[in-house]
């Protein structure tokens, strides 16, 4: 059976992001390596879909550096957590449905 | 989507808060191996303090004789670092098998964490030692070890904390009931460990 994703965020309609957003609501904070680690993802695919979600405030970046090398840090916002949270409770919502 | 993908989306976000934030491959079998090495410690350390004489009759040496104290010493540190070689050996066999690196953000900040209970114990248990205060020592073991541990619980298995309150338990009765000091140290440090070690491996390992 095919649903609707009207009430779904699109946000976090992509897997990735939706993982990234997983991890940084269950984590004070994450760094670009780990989570590439974590995820499985190239560099590429995971810094275009941080951008993404930086660019609609779900998370905040801390660039540092530790040494010489550069240290990027993600936090999830308060809106970003709000979000991630209304997008579980549509997916539980859904499966309430279906069961009815 | 399909039903079954909305199951497998959830399913995947479960996963990863867990797997993001809390450390899976602590070893079961470390802890069995700790509690056996603590146990012969324990062993080795009653023999050199009762010198083969049964506990009921006049004890011929005490702690605080130079000779006994560094035979203590050098028991105690052996016991330690057999656990942690044990220890670190087989988490990292069990972060290998799950496919998992072994040092990883979370492993980091669940040793940061203990580390700060831990370097505080150790450092007071050295006051203790250098003022001759030997008797409250299996005590301040038993309680910082146990501070360590449930700190570190919110980074790994949440069973590492009721570990950590046992600890503490006894610790405080062994300070409560001084000169028994080696029969909380042998509980707290062999049979709790042993028995944590066992309920580990057959509640996550198997």
């Amino acid at each position: 059976m095919k649903i609707s994703l009207d009430s779904f965020d699109k946000a976090f309609e992509n897997r990735l992001r939706l993982q990234i957003m997983s991890v940084l609501a269950a984590n004070d904070y994450y760094d670009f390596n780990a989570l590439k680690e974590l995820l499985n993802a190239t560099d590429g695919n995971l810094a275009s879909h941080l951008k993404a979600l930086e660019k609609e405030e779900y998370i905040t970046v801390n660039k540092s550096f530790i040494g010489r090398k550069p240290n990027t840090q993600y936090t999830a916002s308060s809106k970003g957590i709000h979000a991630f949270k209304k997008h579980l409770e549509a997916l539980e919502n859904l499966i309430k449905q279906q069961k009815r | 989507m399909e039903e079954k993908d909305i199951y497998s989306e959830l399913s995947s976000i479960r996963n990863l808060m867990e797997r993001s934030s809390k450390f899976i491959s602590l070893s079961g079998l470390s802890g069995i191996m700790a509690g056996i090495y603590a146990l012969i410690g324990a062993f080795i350390g009653y023999r050199i303090v009762y010198n083969g004489y049964g506990g009921l009759r006049y004890r011929s040496n005490y702690i605080n004789e130079p000779e006994v104290l560094w035979q203590l010493t050098f028991v105690a540190i052996a016991v330690l670092i057999l656990s942690l070689v044990t220890g670190i050996w087989l988490t990292i066999r069990q972060a290998n098998k799950k496919g998992e690196k072994f040092w990883n953000p979370v492993s980091k900040r669940l040793l940061v964490n203990m580390a700060i209970p831990l370097s505080t114990g150790g450092l007071f248990i050295l006051i203790l030692l250098s003022r001759g205060d030997y008797g409250t020592i299996a005590s301040a073991c038993l309680i910082f070890y146990g501070l360590a541990l449930i700190a570190g619980s919110h980074y790994t298995f949440s069973d590492v904390k009721w570990l950590g309150f046992g600890q503490i338990v006894l610790g405080l009765l062994a300070a409560l009931f001084p000169g028994y000091g080696i029969v909380f140290w042998t509980i707290g440090f062999g049979v709790l460990h042993i028995l944590y070690g066992s309920i580990m491996h057959f509640k996550y390992n198997q």
